[in-house]
């Protein structure tokens, strides 16, 4: 236990520091050669540099790849293997805008290393009930499984601060329930992924000096979907992130369609004083956001303060239902 | 509003626990005589844990309407 403890030391504290001393060279970098976007929510025209997801990739990879030599198990490698493809297919949507259902087919394709490394079991647990064996079903749901931890956590990549904030919290809440379980080595491997969106927030949160991109917030959803997967915990990870969950399932449910967000309405729109107000086009979709201006218009940083208190909220139930996991009636 | 997708989560949450329940002691341990094929056992298994998910989502949807439509309307 010991060698565990003193390993989950070592392999945090480089995925938090790779990050906290690579992004200001990465700033400026991608300062200069003018890799650069707008910020919508700014007064003025404010540039903020992006792609931000090489950091998270070097921090990921880093301290995963040390992992693997302290535990040499396939379920590391996957975690590995399926960061690094989903990065790439996050990169490719940075550098030119592709249409709504080249995430989801691609990603899927980032699930072949869990499927051909076969770290996964397909026994399903669930909270008080035990757990279920569905072999064919559950090799479709680890195909999907990655595309849509991907695009749901992308999809929540609205303002600043949002996605590394939610991703933090989600993934300490994740790395809890795995120890609570006793499965340790995924929890460190959990554990990198938690101290990676931390070092990233401190550059994310508000007011942004660096935005992560598809790439880092694809690579975010689909790391966390791959170590819910190896590490037995699928229906816990959904709890811990039920506010993007709700923020997707909102938006399907009012587009009715896959569609990529460039494409549909701003569903938000900007006061004198520049606080986010909730648009009255009522064929914009619905999302988290403007279910939380829909009353009064708040600034960015109470809106993202908001959803940060919906994830603590979550990841307390997924450390719940992690003990509930024990129970059985 | 805030305190309304709090609501939200928590039904999301008990929705997950009765779901999964209902798979796990029902869907679960259907096994039909050694005759049939597994893989018929395994596509009834797959289609009634498909129906509960619409269900699932279907519930949502209602609870959706019922609690946000209004507040996205004013």
């Amino acid at each position: 236990m010991e060698e565990k403890i003193i390993v989950a030391i070592i392999v945090s504290a480089i995925a938090f520091f790779s990050i906290y001393v690579f992004t200001p060279i990465l700033i400026k970098f991608l300062e200069k050669r003018n890799l650069t976007v707008k910020d919508a929510n700014k007064i003025g025209n404010v540039m903020i540099p992006r792609p931000g997801g090489i950091s998270i990739l070097i921090g990921i990879v880093a301290s995963e790849i040390t992992l693997y030599f302290f535990f040499p198990i396939s379920e590391i490698l996957a975690v590995i293997i399926t960061s690094i493809l989903s990065f790439s297919v996050g990169i490719i949507d940075d550098r030119k805008t592709m249409g709504g259902w080249f995430k989801p087919v691609t990603l899927a394709f980032c699930a072949a290393p869990i499927l051909l490394l076969g770290t996964y079991d397909s026994n399903l647990y669930f909270p008080l009930f035990g757990s279920v064996k569905i072999p064919s079903l559950y090799l479709a749901l680890v195909v999907f499984m990655i595309p849509i931890t991907g695009n749901t956590i992308n999809s929540i990549d609205v303002l600043n601060g949002v996605v590394s904030g939610f991703m933090t919290i989600a993934s300490f809440a994740l790395a809890i329930s795995l120890f609570i379980l006793q499965n340790y080595e995924i929890g460190v491997a959990c554990l990198c992924l938690a101290f990676a969106s931390l070092a990233f927030y401190k550059y994310h949160k508000f007011p942004s000096r660096i935005f992560p991109g598809d790439s880092g917030a694809v690579m975010f959803g689909a790391t966390y979907g791959v170590i819910a997967i190896v590490g037995q915990v699928e229906v816990i990870a959904a709890i811990a992130i039920l506010p993007a969950v709700i923020n997707s399932f909102l938006f399907l449910s009012s587009v009715k369609r896959i569609v990529e967000h460039r494409e549909i309405k701003n569903p938000t729109s900007h006061t004198d004083d520049f606080k986010l107000k909730s648009t009255d086009d009522n064929h914009a979709p619905i999302t988290l956001v403007r279910l939380l201006i829909a009353k009064k218009p708040l600034s960015e940083k109470q809106i993202c303060n908001e959803i940060l208190k919906l994830t603590v909220f979550s990841g307390v139930l997924a450390i719940i239902t992690a003990f509930m996991m024990g129970v059985k009636i | 509003m805030t305190m309304k997708i709090y609501g939200f989560i928590f039904v999301m949450w008990i929705l997950i626990i009765i779901g999964g329940g209902i798979v796990v002691k029902f869907v679960g341990p259907i096994s039909f005589s050694t005759e049939i094929e597994p893989i018929i056992t395994s596509s009834v298994k797959m289609f009634l844990a498909l129906f509960l998910i619409i269900i699932w989502v279907f519930t949502l949807t209602k609870i959706k309407n019922w609690v946000f439509k209004s507040q996205i309307k004013s």
